[in-house]
């Protein structure tokens, strides 16, 4: 388990983060979530001793890791910009960790031809970065770190260079792989829906503090603020009141729960439809429905309909 | 189309011009008798002397910076200390001053009366190397601290969360991604040593067959209206330099992967 507990680091007049206490179980797979200048690359860089925290404790594996150098930590890291070593092949490359463990040749051979094989780049073990593509050489990184068996596997925003599809695509093949090897895991992401996706447990981070632990559901479903309720997912405030457009329904005739709207446009997004409203009070609100409820309902821009959130959220503070 | 020739043309003359016709000019005047007249004022003991010494003043320099040159580039671009920017800037003290102002500076600090003020500084050998360290000192630094600033950090994290040792790192890393820039300065350190002319002028007290370069050679030649000598001495100078060029041309990879 990774375990840190009131970490405080400061760059200057900057505090990157305030206090952070958080707990990473063994074998599970946890996203750092938050936008940018949350700290939470930060945090990932003292777990794996880049960086030294002004207070605070780190412990790996119920082992005071504070002091220790990167290079005892046991941590495979793996950077958003691969941070591939240009002048080497792939297979030198991935077995950089074991080289420098003087570990005997078949050992070597061995451990990275599984490796390439588990990251599916066996044919291009010959080829330098520059001849590779964005996930190829995202993949190699990862074989790289993984090479030298790391208690914990720490991803800096890892598809954050990539474009959309490959990074749902290694978004899934690195849940699978990590539901083979249980490799402890954090992942660094500003995006949601890729921490969603691919974690059990989710840490929202914001301006250097924790606003929420919790599995993807919980966190949903019970945001703990304000900031997690609009930094998880898409949000329509009204006041003091958060409602979801998934909890927007939309009735052609008022029943007087409802509210009138006009339709000022309609988005068409697959099997999901975004349809924006604006109240007669100004306010303007959008609602996810499907395309089957859409036709149903006949909407177009310009119509009148009436609007009742089936489910809202309002927080104390 | 007019613009394009008009570019060459003016790039070309003007390469032509300042350039190659002096240049020129010294080859043609020293080998207008043939090569005999030239190889024999060459190999007169004061010459072959100015160039070992030469030779002797680039071979101590050209290391010594090279090797400081490059733990200078890592200390300006790896480490935030208070100072790094003055480091930085003292750097490039030998390419602002005048050599003759670094001749001048070593004999009030080393010369008779001066406060290291010792004997068989000035005027003598270890003068003159420290003469030609100074002027060459920052070609290696500025050849290689943009290409560190350039391949960044993250590559030596990655190496030292691999278990790489700092040195390690700096051998399998750092090294392979700033060896061409290195051997870049050094080319540019040794021509610079080659033919370093005013502070060693100032320090060496120029005693023929003792502490005379081959630059100050051709001037005491040139000075004593030995044209010849001057010519040759300056042509063997040309060419030990075009060998470190062409030597730098040779070494250079095909970059293809990279």
């Amino acid at each position: 388990m990774i375990a840190a507990r009131g970490i405080v680091k400061r760059f200057g007049d900057f505090t990157a983060l305030d206090g952070v206490s958080v707990d990473v179980p063994t074998g599970s797979l946890t996203a750092l979530l938050g936008p940018s200048g949350s700290g939470k690359s930060t945090l990932l860089r003292v777990i794996a001793g880049l960086e030294q925290p002004d207070e605070g404790k780190v412990s790996l594996d119920g082992e005071d890791a504070t002091r220790l150098p990167p290079q005892s930590r046991g941590v495979g890291f793996v950077f958003q910009h691969y941070a591939a070593f240009k002048h080497m092949t792939v297979w030198d490359n991935v077995a950089f960790g074991l080289t420098i463990r003087r570990r005997p040749s078949r050992e070597i051979k061995q451990r990275v031809t599984e490796l390439l094989e588990l990251v599916q780049l066996v044919g291009l073990a010959k080829r330098y970065p520059a001849q590779l593509s964005g996930g190829q050489r995202q993949r190699m990184g990862l074989a790289r770190a993984l090479a030298v068996d790391p208690k914990v596997l720490l991803l800096d925003e890892p598809f954050g260079a990539l474009d959309a599809r490959v990074r749902k695509e290694l978004r899934v093949w690195l849940r699978r792989l990590h539901d083979e090897t249980h490799t402890t895991t954090v992942i660094v992401t500003h995006d949601q829906e890729e921490a969603m996706d691919v974690a059990d447990r989710v840490v929202v981070m914001n301006a250097g503090r924790i606003e929420q632990a919790a599995p993807p559901r919980e966190l949903y479903d019970h945001p703990a603020n304000e900031f997690v309720m609009s930094f998880v997912g898409p949000v329509n405030r009204l006041g003091d009141t958060f409602i979801r457009p998934h909890d927007v329904e939309l009735l052609l005739e008022p029943n007087g729960s409802t509210q009138e709207a006009m339709v000022q446009r309609l988005v068409h997004l697959g099997f999901e439809v975004r349809v924006e409203l604006v109240r007669d009070d100004g306010e303007t609100l959008s609602a996810q429905l499907t395309r089957e409820q859409v036709e149903a309902l006949e909407l177009q821009g310009g119509q009148i309909v009436y609007v009742r959130p089936t489910r809202q959220t309002v927080f104390s503070d | 189309m007019i613009a394009k020739y008009a570019l060459r043309f003016v790039s070309l003359g003007y390469l032509a011009v300042l350039l190659v016709a002096p240049i020129g000019f010294v080859f043609w005047q020293t080998f207008e008798h043939g090569v005999g007249p030239a190889w024999d004022t060459v190999a007169t003991p004061d010459a072959l002397h100015a160039l070992k010494v030469t030779l002797i003043l680039t071979a101590i320099a050209v290391p010594a910076n090279t090797i400081f040159g490059v733990l200078c580039a890592l200390a300006i671009v790896r480490h935030r200390y208070p100072g790094a920017g003055i480091v930085n800037a003292v750097v490039d003290l030998p390419l602002a001053l005048s050599p003759v102002v670094v001749g001048l500076a070593l004999l009030v600090l080393y010369g008779r009366g001066g406060w290291l003020g010792g004997h068989g500084i000035v005027f003598a050998l270890p003068g003159m190397v420290l003469a030609t360290i100074f002027v060459s000192l920052p070609f290696v630094v500025r050849e290689v601290v943009p290409v560190l600033r350039e391949i960044g950090t993250e590559q030596e994290q990655v190496a030292a969360t691999l278990g790489a040792s700092a040195f390690q790192t700096f051998r399998r890393v750092t090294w392979p991604a700033i060896r061409w820039a290195t051997l870049y300065g050094v080319v540019l350190t040794t021509a610079r040593a080659l033919g370093e002319f005013g502070a060693v002028s100032v320090v060496s007290g120029r005693l023929a067959g003792q502490t005379e370069s081959l630059t100050l050679y051709v001037q005491d030649r040139y000075q004593s209206f030995d044209n010849t000598g001057a010519y040759a001495a300056a042509v063997l100078l040309a060419l030990l330099a075009l060998a470190t060029l062409l030597l730098m041309t040779r070494l250079k990879p095909n970059e293809g992967v990279q």
